[in-house]
This record gives structure tokens, C-alpha cells and sequence, in this order.
């Protein structure tokens, strides 16, 4: 194949606050994301040409998409729902991407969101998310998705305990290595401070997420990501426009099994690969990146992908935390919105906003949250148990 | 071999696994084909219950009422020795490399695995 690689822009983006929108449902959440993308794209309904929803929990339907086009008032050329858990939404941009450039549509509005706090009771949310564990030979275990990260932390912990010399990893070795992994936590919610729309903004020290209550060892709440409701949206379109475009540079993915029990390693997921696919697609990488956008469902979840995505060395991501790297005057600047882990998890809207994020610092609009003026991105999101993976890498300029 | 091994997905006490006659590789969960090669048939086995802690969790948050009561219990992934790896539940204070044994206790009303420490 001697073709140029595609080309497609983020002209517009949509983010709710997360927490509680206590009376609103799936497609009012939806519809105020999705029209803040277009106000911000400067797009009216008629413009749309192209449209890709996730998937809610609280309103399961078979053709999500269609619903919230008659609902929101667009007559799209192409429109369907996709589903890759938590990786939807970077899924969803991709393939946005990848229609833009076949030219199917020109401007494609790709929206999800739920009431996924306000809108069912804690125990069908906790039933609802298991199921992406096995329905025979994992859930009958009373296996919940902190338990399948759990087992992955147990993991990690053990091969980094061994790493640093441990022979026999103990209980001291998990103590201290729950103490690296609870850094991300700290760090997230110091950003989350900065941002007006997130579910949790009182700081919090190391000591409180090692004293929370245990879920799934050796993950304790405050290593877990709440359960929130909120939309997000975005534009992407085949022009730049004249407004504040970032460029979708590359983009890949990679499917490695997904039930933990089938998983080829829990050492090495399946995020370097997805990466290397956008890396040779962009023509840059990770390492060329001043911004970061990580999946962080749980804190296993972001010092995995960091390792992997090389964004940190092997048991260093709690130490790049605690020294500031990924701070906002960092090398780094990760998550400035305070990721899943404090500004919220509203399932396939989640990552959403770590892209939302993105694209502001890209674009010099965030603010007080605005680390300089980076460049380029780096944006990687993992669905199911570490399961599916979509990386994606954003430039500010053409 | 013409009797089909107990299983415990099927209410009976055992762990059955899968191998390919074609190519040898072995897995867990049933299907009518090898998923490494594609054969058809492939042989349905009986586990020994014997292997090894791959990552082990203690959950203090079960996903339901009915279950509840049970919690915590450890849930761990266990490298069998025949070659493949399960989820199943373990003895509390069980480690990872830990050598252990299967043997069937009732949960959410049917018999699951739960490994216990075996004898070094």
C-alpha cells in the first residue's frame, strides 16, 4: 500500500461534569455533550453527516445511534453504536477517523454518555460490569471487575517485588508496592482540584487511599474509579475549519483475549502494540509527547498502561507521580482533569473526557489547568480487563 | 476415554479442560475446535486439580446480596499442571507460586473449585 496516511481533525469537543445528574437519563446526558461539540465546532445539526454512539448500561438498546439521532435531530449518511467497553471511545474516534478519510462522511459527530451513578442501584451497576467476565466460568466465582484487577495488581506487585530483588514477595513487598500504585490516586485527585466538572475534588493524601476499605486486595476504594453519570462528545471532521482543530496524527489498536483467565500474560497486555500501530501511522511517538492521556479505571490500570506505553520504567510510574513528572509543570503532564479515578467514570463517556482534556491543553484552552504549549499527545485506552486496547496520537498542528 | 469428565460449570465435581489432538495445546473454556489450530473434536479431559498460584486477590465486596454473606473469599488464577489456567477460589493466605490442590465447596448454590495449600 503506497497511500498517504489519513487525515482528520477534532474540531469540536463536549464534556459534562461527572457525579450526579440525578433525573437525567442516557440521551439527556447525550444530547447536552453532544451539543456543546457542535457549539464548539461552530457545526449546526444539518452539518453532521456522520454519527457514532457508545453503548449505556442504563438504557440498553439495540440501535443506540439511530435512537439518538431521531432524538437529537440529525439525518446522518452513516450512523451506527459501537462497543469495546472502555475503550469505545477511542475506538470510536479511530474509526471517525478512518470514515473522514474514506470520505463516507465529512464531519462525524461521535457521542456517549449515561446515568450510570442515578440511574440503577450500586449492586446492578457492580452485576452489570462483571459481565465482562465469563458468564460460566468466571461471574459464578462472585468475580466482580475490581476482583479482575485485583488479581492483575496481585500480579504486577509480585513481578515488580521480584524485580527489586525480593525473592519471596511478602506482605512488606505488597505494602510498599500498594504504596507506589496509591501515588496515581493522589496525583489524580490533585488534578481533579483544578477542574470545576469533576466528582471529587478534596485532596487526598497517601495515607487516605491506603487507609480506604478494601474491595479486592490489593485494591482498596480509593484505587478504584467511581461510578458517575455524564456525556461527552466530539466532532471530527475531514477539514480543519478555522477554529481550534487538533489533527488525529495515528491511531491503532490491539485485541489480546478478553477474560483474564485467557489472558497470554499479565506482565505484558496488549498496549504496546496497539501503540507501535498509531506510532507508525503518526510518524511519532510517546516519546515526542508533552501531553498524556491514560486509560485509569483503577491505579493498576494506569501504572500498567504507563509502563508498557513507556510513558514510565518498569516500577516507576508512582515515583514519576510523587516527583512531579507528571504533574503540570511536569515532563509529562498526565491526566489534568483528574482522569477516571477523580473526575469520574460514566462508562463509555469516561475516556471521553480524557480526550476532551487533551484537546484544550492541545489547543491552549485549559485554563488553569494549561501546561505550556504542547504539541503533541500521546492517548491510550483499554477496555474489559485490559482486554482491548486503542491508542490514539494528536498533533496541535498539521 | 469415551465418558465426559466432571465438570463443575455443569454442577459436578471436577475441572475439565480441552486438548487438540492435531496440535497438543490445551485450554479451559469448552468450544468444538482448537482455537490455536482450528481442528475439529477436540478431547475433553479430566484436570488432576494440581497447580500452581498465577495471582491471587481477596474480594470484600461481592457483587450481590446472596453472596454477600460469603465474602471476603479469595478468587485466584491457577496455572494447572496439565497446561492451561483457571480462575477458581483458594484458601485464604495462599500465595502467588504457591503449589495447590483443588478440591469442591459449595458457592452460590453450586460446587466451584477451591484450592487448598498442597504438601510440598
Amino acid at each position: 500500500m503506497n497511500r498517504e496516511p489519513p487525515v482528520s481533525w477534532i474540531t469540536g469537543i463536549g464534556l459534562t461534569s461527572f457525579g450526579r445528574h440525578p433525573g437525567r437519563q442516557t440521551l439527556d446526558l447525550m444530547s447536552e455533550a453532544a451539543q456543546a461539540a457542535l457549539l464548539d465546532a461552530r457545526l449546526e445539526r444539518g452539518q453532521v453527516d456522520g454519527l457514532l454512539t457508545g453503548y449505556s448500561t442504563t438504557f440498553p438498546h439495540l440501535m443506540l445511534a439511530t435512537v439518538f439521532a431521531e432524538h437529537f435531530g440529525l439525518r446522518p449518511a452513516y450512523a451506527h453504536a459501537l462497543q469495546v467497553g472502555g475503550a469505545t471511545g477511542f475506538a470510536m474516534v479511530m474509526l471517525a477517523h478512518l470514515l473522514v478519510d474514506s470520505g463516507a462522511a465529512q464531519r462525524v459527530l461521535v457521542v456517549a454518555g449515561e446515568n450510570r451513578l442515578t440511574g440503577q442501584s450500586r449492586d446492578a451497576a457492580v452485576q452489570v460490569l462483571a459481565q465482562v467476565g465469563h458468564p460460566e466460568y468466571e461471574v459464578p466465582l462472585g468475580a466482580t471487575i475490581p476482583a479482575y484487577y485485583g488479581l492483575v495488581a496481585s500480579r504486577w506487585i509480585y513481578e515488580r517485588a521480584l524485580d527489586a530483588g525480593s525473592r519471596a514477595p511478602d506482605d512488606a513487598d505488597s505494602l510498599h508496592w500498594q504504596r507506589e500504585l496509591a501515588e496515581l490516586a493522589v496525583l489524580m485527585r490533585r488534578h481533579a482540584a483544578g477542574h470545576p466538572g469533576a466528582q471529587f475534588r478534596e485532596p487526598i493524601g497517601l495515607e487516605d487511599v491506603m487507609a480506604s476499605k478494601a474491595v479486592a486486595s490489593p485494591l482498596k476504594l480509593l484505587d478504584c474509579c467511581p461510578v458517575s453519570d455524564g456525556a461527552a462528545a466530539f466532532v471530527v471532521s475531514r477539514s480543519r475549519g478555522d477554529g481550534h482543530a487538533v489533527r488525529i496524527a495515528g491511531t491503532g489498536q490491539a485485541h489480546t483475549h478478553q477474560h483474564i483467565s485467557a489472558a497470554p500474560s499479565l506482565v505484558r497486555y496488549g498496549a504496546a502494540e496497539s501503540m507501535a500501530r498509531a506510532a507508525a501511522a503518526a510518524g511519532f511517538g510517546p516519546r515526542h509527547c508533552r501531553y498524556a492521556a491514560v486509560y485509569d479505571s483503577f491505579t493498576i490500570t494506569l501504572a500498567i498502561l504507563l509502563e508498557e506505553l513507556g510513558l514510565a520504567p518498569a516500577g516507576e510510574a508512582g515515583r514519576c507521580a510523587r516527583e512531579g513528572e507528571f504533574s503540570a509543570g511536569g515532563r509529562l503532564p498526565l491526566n489534568t482533569h483528574g482522569g477516571l479515578l477523580s473526575y469520574g467514570h460514566c462508562g463509555v463517556g469516561g475516556a471521553m473526557a480524557h480526550l476532551a482534556e487533551a484537546h484544550l491543553q492541545l489547543t491552549g484552552r485549559a485554563g488553569e489547568r494549561q501546561c505550556g504549549q504542547p504539541e503533541r499527545a500521546v492517548l491510550h485506552g483499554d477496555g474489559g480487563v485490559l482486554s482491548s486496547h486503542v491508542s490514539l496520537l494528536l498533533a496541535r498542528e498539521g | 476415554m469415551s465418558e465426559e469428565p466432571r465438570d463443575w460449570t455443569r454442577g459436578a465435581e471436577g475441572i475439565a479442560f480441552q486438548r487438540c489432538s492435531g496440535c497438543g495445546h490445551a485450554w479451559y473454556f469448552r468450544r468444538s475446535f482448537c482455537p490455536a489450530c482450528g481442528a475439529p473434536e477436540p478431547r475433553a479431559v479430566q484436570a488432576s486439580g494440581a497447580g500452581r498460584v498465577h495471582a491471587v486477590t481477596e474480594v470484600a465486596r461481592a457483587p450481590s446480596e446472596a453472596l454477600r454473606a460469603r465474602a471476603p473469599y479469595c478468587i485466584a488464577l491457577v496455572d494447572a499442571d496439565e497446561g492451561f489456567r483457571l480462575m477458581a477460589h483458594v484458601e485464604r493466605g495462599t500465595h502467588i507460586g504457591d503449589r495447590v490442590q483443588a478440591r469442591f465447596l459449595e458457592f452460590g448454590g453450586r460446587p466451584v473449585p477451591v484450592f487448598f495449600k498442597a504438601n510440598p
